[in-house]
Formats: structure tokens, C-alpha cells, sequence
């Protein structure tokens, strides 16, 4: 579904000049091609705020211009994936596509912001964003040591509540706007020319899944994104690039063993405060980060889980 | 005008200062220096100059050191004395010094509930300490307290799905442990559906705070006789959760009846029946 708001933003857009000024490359992302015009700046597994380029970002390039994936956690992690951008093509950036709320995912969307750079998020993310931005400000400001301002918190220019496709001139990305997963404003970016899938944090390789949305939403969606026939997606914590639906497993695994785990918990009576020491300790070596997020999920699963029915 | 309104008004205002001066002040703090805002003006406004025991000879305060998610911290009351004629615990006072709005809730006890434990979901907003205060049939007071690690529990905005949980509002859940046995303290835990707004919670786009709304007021009977009931605050997690005890001498109903800040009046039963 494209919405009128679409059609009138894309014919006022304006193009800017490659290579405007702000475009001082003194640190560059490394980024990977996965397939053609896809590129990948990997993240690396830390908690969010101790750390900086935690998420795999990266952008799409097409004839015309470039669609940004993702912005990474910080304006100078924004700033050196847009300088690799600049080492790969003179193309301006047209789009930057926002996947879902999470700061380590879009606090480095300043950037990128200039005249004809239109900002995507779901339906949902500017509530999240409205609700969430005051506390992820004040903590990226202690990770950065100085004051950040609101101007880090861009609302998107175009809400995308169902489907969108965007034409970067010769390539078309289609946007999904997903029902509540691991956040509720999830959107998904697939590349049509090389079915490359951007799942972002729908999945985690290595990285433990964090669970932010629904547990059970969000099983439902890997159902049913399993059929989609994608020559490889592109997790948001993990490799650069996996096969899919394969790549679904481990966070499927986890996500399921937390489901029934925590239910039985519930069913068995046991308060929250005793089913955050039992439930699915059984994943505890298959991930990094266990001991940082796990007792959070068993929170998310349990608070969710007890008003099923 | 409601005591809790009254007393959360009052010792904001009083010991918001020292609040603010502890944490401009960014020094690793000592005992008694954690302990400033309780003795600045939370200690007398409560409880005046009566004797407290600091001691988990009577209750016993759980609490995670370093909370998962300040606005889901799950807590634990255990009381080690049982509930007798003779003696037991009347009411457990819970504050949270660093919270705006620091007493968290009253909660109150007769024999009847067999064990006075009490389980509960907490906002923490600063790194601080969190007291339980019980107070025993003679007028004795005891306090456990436990620091807790954890901030922002109060601003955040904790629900992920935000339009279920709209959905749900005075929704209830009554649980018990099985069997039933009469005469035995049967744990029970009543889950109520509410957003609990603290009125902290910023609009990052409108600049402005949503309006507190939160359960106050919490009376749980069994066959028309009070069991447990409560007068709480918005340091209660977003739908509120009580796990508490009673002794059924037979088989019963259990009755909630919860009102919020807004007058709004939410009701459930439950029906206790011995064996199952």
C-alpha cells in the first residue's frame, strides 16, 4: 500500500548534490557487499550503550540513489557508514529506513539529514519513539560523556502501516510493516533484484534475542516469513549474511524453549520472581550475552504470557 | 483527600533536595549516606520518632541487586513469624526512597492470612534503598532493607505491546496454588490489568507527560470478610500484581474490587474450592 503522503513526498523531492559538505570522511565504516548493491557494516555483540556499532547496518544502492538501512547507535557511527557510502558511490542518499525503535538500530539517523532524505519507520514507531526517546537520550549522553539534544530523535517523514515499495532507480526495496514481534513497529526490507532480505532484529544469530514486542507474535511472524523465498537474509545481531529460512532456527529454538518454559512456570504458580531462575537455562551456551538479557526476556515472556486467554 | 495522595505530595516536596544533592553528588556513597534521604525527612514523616528494629528476624525483604528492568522489578516479602491471634503482622509499609512519590504502597494483615508474604512488582527509579516496614499487632515496627540498583523505572514507558495492553484495562486474573487445602495458607496471586501511568512518562514529541492514573486502592475478601487490602501507589508496575496468603476454612469465594485514580472501579471473583 503506498499512501498519498508517498506519492506527494516523491514529487517534491529535490535531490541533493554527491558529496555535499557534510561529508568529511576522516573515519569510514568497514562494510561488506552480501550481493549486488547490498552492503553490510557488521555489528558487533555488546550490550546497547557500552559499546558502539552493536547492530549490522548498512544500505542499498540502485541507479538513482541509496537507501540507508538502519543508522547504527550513535551520530558518529552514522557518520562513518555514511562516509562508506561515499567510498562506494557518489549516488545521494534518498531513504533511510528505519527498522524498528532500538537505539543501537536508529540514534545515528542525524547523519543523515539533509533536503531529500525521506525517513521511514513503521505506523508505530513514532510513539515509540515519542515514549522512549527522553531515556534513550539521556543514556546515549552518558555513553558519549556531553549533552545530546532532541535533533537526535528524527520521527519518520513517511509512516509505513502495511506494505511500501521504494524505487532506487533501477532496484525496489518492499518494506513490510509487521504486526507486533520483537518490537511493534518492525519493518523488514527486501531487495528484489538479489532477493536479500533485511530482517534486522527479527533475527539473532549469536547474539541472545531480545524480546521487546510479543513472544508470540513473534513466532508467529518467522512462521510465516519461513515461506518467503529469499537467497539470504541479513540478521540484525549475527553474521553479515545467512541462508534463509535456516537462519530463523536458533532464534526460533530460543524464543519457543522461552514460550513453553515460561507458561509452565505459570501454570505451575510460580511468581515471576522464581521463574526468572528456571526458565530456559538450558539455551544459556548457545548465546552471547545470556547473562545480559535473558532474565529480561523471562520479564517480557512472563508479563505477556500471563494475561494469554 | 486520600493518604496517599497526601503523603507522596508532602515527601516529594520535603525530600526532593537531598535527593537531588545525592545524585549531583556522584560519589560512591556510604551506608549512611544511601540512608540520607530515609533520615533527611522519609523516616519522621511516616513514622515520626517511633523505634523501628532494622532486622529480617520478623520480615524479610527480597530484592534483585541490580534490577533486569527498572520498570518490572519483582520483589518479595517474607514474613518469618506466622500469623497468630497472639501476634502478627498488621500492615507492611513499602518505600522506595528514590522514587518521586516514595511510599510504594500499605499493606494490610489480620490472622487470617495464616503467612503475611507479599509479592510484588515495582518501579525503581534511581539507584537506592527500598524498605519494607512491618508493623506488628503490638505496634512494633521492623524494617528489612535492601539496595537496588536500578533507574529510569518511573519515566520509562515499560508495556512493549502499548495497544493490547489498552485493550485489557480492567481486566483480572485470580490464581491459586492447587490443591486446597482448608485450614492450610493458600497462596494466592491477583493479576490486575492497568496501565498504573506515573505521570513521569514524557511525550518525546509533544513535550508533555502523560497524566498519572494508577490503581490506589486494592480489597481482596473471601465470603464478604477482608483478606487483604492495600493502599497503593504509582511505584507499582504496569498491571499490578499481589501474591499474598489466606487460610480457607472451607470451600469460599474470593472477591476483588480495585479503584484507580480516576474513580474507576474494576471487580473479579474467584471461587476457592477445598481438593482442587
Amino acid at each position: 500500500m503506498i499512501s498519498r503522503g508517498l506519492v506527494l513526498a516523491l514529487l517534491l523531492i529535490a535531490w541533493p548534490e554527491p558529496g555535499s559538505s557534510m561529508d568529511n570522511c576522516k573515519h569510514s565504516a568497514k562494510v561488506v557487499e552480501i550481493a549486488a548493491g547490498n552492503y553490510v557494516r557488521p555489528g558487533k555483540h555488546a550490550v546497547v550503550f557500552d559499546s558502539e556499532a552493536v547492530a549490522n547496518i548498512g544500505f542499498v544502492v540502485g541507479n538513482r540513489c541509496v537507501a540507508v538501512i538502519d543508522t547504527g547507535g550513535s551520530y558518529s557511527e552514522g557518520q562513518a557508514l555514511r562516509c562508506a557510502i561515499r567510498s562506494v558511490t557518489t549516488l545521494p542518499v534518498c531513504f533511510v529506513i528505519n527498522t524498528h525503535v532500538h537505539p543501537d538500530h536508529i540514534l545515528g539517523n542525524l547523519a543523515f539529514r539533509e533536503p531529500g532524505v525521506f525517513y521511514i519507520g513503521h505506523a508505530k514507531l513514532a510513539r515509540a519513539l515519542a515514549l522512549r526517546g527522553t531515556v534513550y537520550l539521556e543514556r546515549a549522553a552518558q555513553q558519549a560523556g556531553r549533552p545530546l539534544g532532541p535533533e537526535h530523535i528524527i520521527l519518520p517523514d513517511l509512516s509505513v502501516d502495511g506494505r511500501l515499495r521504494l524505487d532506487l532507480g533501477g532496484r525496489v526495496l518492499g518494506i513490510v510493516a509487521h504486526s507486533t514481534a520483537h518490537t511493534d513497529n518492525d519493518l523488514s526490507v527486501y531487495d528484489e533484484k538479489t532477493a536479500t532480505l533485511w530482517l534486522s532484529d527479527l533475527v539473532f544469530m549469536e547474539h541472545i534475542p531480545v524480546v521487546d514486542g510479543s513472544l508470540k507474535g513473534w513466532l508467529t511472524l518467522l512462521e510465516t516469513l519461513k515461506d518467503k523465498p529469499a537467497q539470504r537474509v541479513v540478521p540484525g545481531h549475527g553474521p553479515v549474511q545467512a541462508a534463509w529460512p535456516d537462519a530463523a532456527g536458533d532464534t526460533q529454538r530460543y524464543l519457543s524453549t522461552l514460550w513453553e518454559e515460561t507458561r509452565e512456570r505459570i501454570t505451575q504458580g510460580d511468581d515471576l520472581r522464581e521463574a526468572q531462575k528456571t526458565v530456559a537455562y538450558g539455551e544459556r551456551t548457545r548465546w552471547q550475552l545470556f547473562d545480559s538479557y535473558h532474565k529480561r526476556n523471562i520479564i517480557a515472556a512472563y508479563t505477556e504470557l500471563e494475561w494469554e486467554d | 483527600m486520600n493518604i496517599i495522595m497526601r503523603y507522596s505530595l508532602v515527601d516529594s516536596i520535603r525530600s526532593w533536595p537531598l535527593a537531588v544533592i545525592l545524585m549531583l553528588s556522584g560519589t560512591a556513597v556510604a551506608d549512611s549516606e544511601e540512608d540520607s534521604v530515609w533520615l533527611g525527612g522519609l523516616r519522621a514523616a511516616y513514622f515520626g520518632d517511633r523505634p523501628i528494629v532494622q532486622s529480617d528476624d520478623v520480615i524479610e525483604l527480597e530484592a534483585p541487586e541490580r534490577a533486569e528492568n527498572a520498570a518490572v522489578v519483582p520483589i518479595r516479602i517474607k514474613a518469618r513469624i506466622p500469623q497468630t491471634d497472639e501476634r502478627y503482622i498488621k500492615t507492611i509499609t513499602l518505600i522506595i526512597d528514590m522514587n518521586p512519590g516514595q511510599l510504594a504502597g500499605r499493606f494490610h494483615f489480620t490472622p487470617k492470612n495464616g503467612r503475611a508474604d507479599l509479592g510484588l512488582r515495582m518501579r525503581v527509579n534511581a539507584y537506592g534503598p527500598v524498605r519494607a516496614i512491618a508493623e506488628t499487632n503490638d505496634g512494633k515496627l521492623f524494617m528489612s532493607r535492601r539496595f537496588v540498583k536500578a533507574s529510569g523505572g518511573c519515566s520509562a514507558a515499560s508495556g512493549t505491546d502499548i495497544d493490547a495492553a489498552k485493550r485489557r484495562m480492567g481486566k483480572m486474573k485470580f490464581k491459586t496454588d492447587k490443591p486446597v487445602l482448608p485450614g492450610e495458607p493458600l497462596a494466592v496471586q491477583l493479576r490486575v490489568s492497568h496501565p498504573n501511568l506515573t505521570g513521569l512518562q514524557m511525550d518525546q514529541v509533544t513535550q508533555l507527560y502523560a497524566m498519572a492514573h494508577y490503581v490506589e486502592k486494592v480489597t481482596i475478601s473471601f465470603d464478604g470478610q477482608t483478606v487483604f487490602s492495600a493502599e497503593t501507589g504509582f511505584s507499582l508496575s504496569e498491571n499490578p500484581s499481589f501474591r499474598f496468603y489466606f487460610v480457607p476454612e472451607s470451600a469460599g469465594e474470593l472477591h476483588a474490587e480495585v479503584i484507580d485514580t480516576e474513580g474507576l472501579r474494576f471487580t473479579g471473583q474467584y471461587a476457592v474450592i477445598p481438593g482442587e
